[in-house]
């Protein structure tokens, strides 16, 4: 049986149902993207008419970082919950006795956290460019946000930050036996590639469309490198009863003849399967 | 070890019971043959299709488990659950599907209620119509009325009554002897080693000895010198002031005998009745008499 994209996409739509009516994660979706939006805009209102391009540029970028933060971190909360979450709940072994392989249970929950994390990412980002070309003082942060570099980083970065924060939560979730830890740990381990971000946006590398693209696919092979990882840990044997898988020999190990079957004295007799002892 | 030494074979439609105390591997063999734990030895086919790594997800498509929990998802609606699964089963429109499913469960009322507002019995019922989903070839129950109240327990059991007249084979897993006794063509007993296997009736002959309770107004005088010559009968044991117990191989023309012998000797028969073994008893017998078991 062959990966099927249906049913890849029967996980995913109900994903998206489940965010929907769970009140912590339309709360986290709300408020996240409120933090990661005021910031930035106080930051470009705050420049004067009269400021400096250098200084016009280096407060837009630190802006460009904290709205990557946004898309790197939200899914990390959320990916933390998948699979320890319907551990908790009971789901994931119905889910298991049906003929969803794992990979497409794992893209489909990560396609659940990319779309609304990327999607959100995308919105601040469109709205932080408006808000700049209607009420910024300043015409070099309107140009400054417009740089090729800094909006190919954007829309390059933000999904992949997003995979990588998916991945390692979705990886910890199928090894946590706690949602609580499962979720710290999925925040903690979503920043290290915001650092590189960082380096970019304070300048210590001069953006540049090559340096973005080079990041990216860097980003990009991570991403893929974590999901043969991730699908490598989930151990559908280890989810259901807590224990590794231990496999049986090649070939099937030592066999039980048919119809051998132990039973005390008196019972005696074989089974063929029809009552008839 | 969860278990070992356990061979048998389920024929097509039948309700086949597996019974065993607690951590005698009844789950775990129900989660071995769904493919979901990866036996360390042994073979098995399940809905013709052996038993290995590669073949998984065929089996899976092929068979449907409920669990003890039916594990729905509480914020999705009935629907949304049946949907998601048909989703799995890689049905491209199921509403028909699912229709059908829910009507079969008497659910089609509550379709786009919660699942976390539906009582236990009625969460059951749609575990059980999401098993019905793909048409199973074959059906492993886990306990499917533990925790529910007789009348919730009652419809179950009339739902997999309903399953075995559409030709499902169902695998029973229960520690409810009576719902085994009623439900199952033939029951196993597990106790990590497999002890036993056939229909009730025939397990209760090939352990319990048949026998007549015969019951008189008075103690006889003479008990021996009624029974003893009397044809058919094997043996004899008083139980009770002016009771008795006779082994006999066939209760059924014995008892006519045994009536008149009584009747010549001037006795007042209140009663001659069959004496009936449960499933219970056989079940106790066979793990009380587990030396294996008892050393574990």
């Amino acid at each position: 049986m062959k990966f099927s994209v249906g049913r890849m996409t029967a996980v995913l739509r109900k994903e998206l149902r489940e965010y929907r009516r769970s009140p912590f994660i339309i709360g986290t979706m709300a408020v996240l993207p409120l933090v990661f939006l005021v910031e930035p805009l106080v930051i470009i209102f705050r420049i004067g008419p009269t400021v400096g391009a250098v200084a016009v540029d280096r407060a837009v970028s630190s802006t460009f970082l904290l709205l990557l933060v946004a898309p790197a971190l939200l899914p990390a909360v959320i990916a933390a919950y998948s699979v320890v979450g319907e551990r908790e709940q009971g789901t994931l072994e119905p889910l298991l006795t049906t003929p969803l392989r794992r990979e497409e249970l794992l893209l489909g929950k990560a396609l659940g956290v990319v779309v609304p994390a990327v999607g959100m990412g995308y919105i601040l980002f469109a709205v932080i460019q408006l808000c700049a070309r209607l009420f910024a003082t300043n015409p070099l942060v309107v140009s400054a946000l417009g740089q090729g570099p800094h909006i190919l980083a954007e829309i390059l970065f933000a999904p992949l930050l997003a995979g990588w924060s998916i991945w390692v939560g979705i990886g910890i979730s199928a090894r946590a036996s706690d949602v609580r830890v499962a979720q710290q740990l999925g925040t903690l381990s979503s920043l290290p590639p915001l650092a590189v971000v960082a380096l970019v946006s304070f300048n210590v590398f001069t953006p540049s469309v090559t340096l973005a693209v080079v990041f990216a696919v860097i980003l990009l092979v991570a991403d893929i490198v974590l999901f043969r990882i991730v699908s490598a840990l989930f151990d559908r044997e280890r989810l259901i009863t807590g224990a590794g898988a231990q496999r049986a020999p090649a070939g099937g190990g030592a066999v039980t003849a048919p119809g051998q079957v132990r039973r005390i004295p008196r019972v005696g007799g074989s089974d063929d399967g029809r009552g008839n002892p | 070890m969860a278990f070992d030494d356990v061979s048998f074979t389920v024929a097509p439609g039948e309700v086949f019971g597996f019974l065993g105390p607690n951590g005698a591997g009844k789950t775990t063999t129900v989660r071995t043959l769904g493919t979901l734990i990866a036996p360390t030895s042994g073979s098995a086919s399940v809905a013709g299709i052996p038993l290995t790594s590669n073949n998984g997800p065929e089996i899976r498509q092929r068979i449907a488990i409920m669990p003890e929990n039916p594990g729905l998802y509480k914020r999705l609606t009935v629907v949304e659950n049946l949907q998601l699964f048909a989703g799995l089963y890689g049905q491209r429109n199921p509403g028909p599907r699912i229709g059908e499913a829910l009507e079969s469960v008497n659910l089609t009322a509550r379709a786009h209620d919660l699942c976390g507002n539906l009582s236990k019995g009625l969460r059951q019922r749609v575990g059980l119509a999401r098993a019905l989903l793909n048409e199973p070839a074959v059906m492993f129950l886990d306990e499917p009325t533990s925790g529910l109240d007789p009348v919730a327990a009652h419809e179950v059991l009339d739902l997999i009554n309903g399953l075995r007249q559409r030709g499902v084979t169902v695998f029973l897993t229960t520690h409810r002897l009576d719902e085994a006794e009623r439900l199952c063509d033939r029951v196993a007993i597990l106790n990590t080693t497999l002890r036993s296997v056939g229909r009730p009736d025939e397990l209760r002959e090939r352990l319990f000895s048949r026998s007549l309770v015969v019951e008189t107004l008075a103690p006889l005088p003479a008990p021996d010198a009624v029974f003893g010559p009397t044809t058919g009968v094997e043996s004899w044991r008083p139980e009770g002031p002016s009771s008795y117990v006779l082994t006999v191989d066939d209760p059924r023309n014995i008892a006519p005998h045994v009536t008149r012998a009584l009747v010549s000797a001037g006795a007042d028969v209140v009663s001659i009745t069959e004496s009936q073994h449960s499933l219970e008893d056989v079940y106790l017998q066979l793990i009380n008499d587990d030396p294996e078991a008892a050393a574990r």
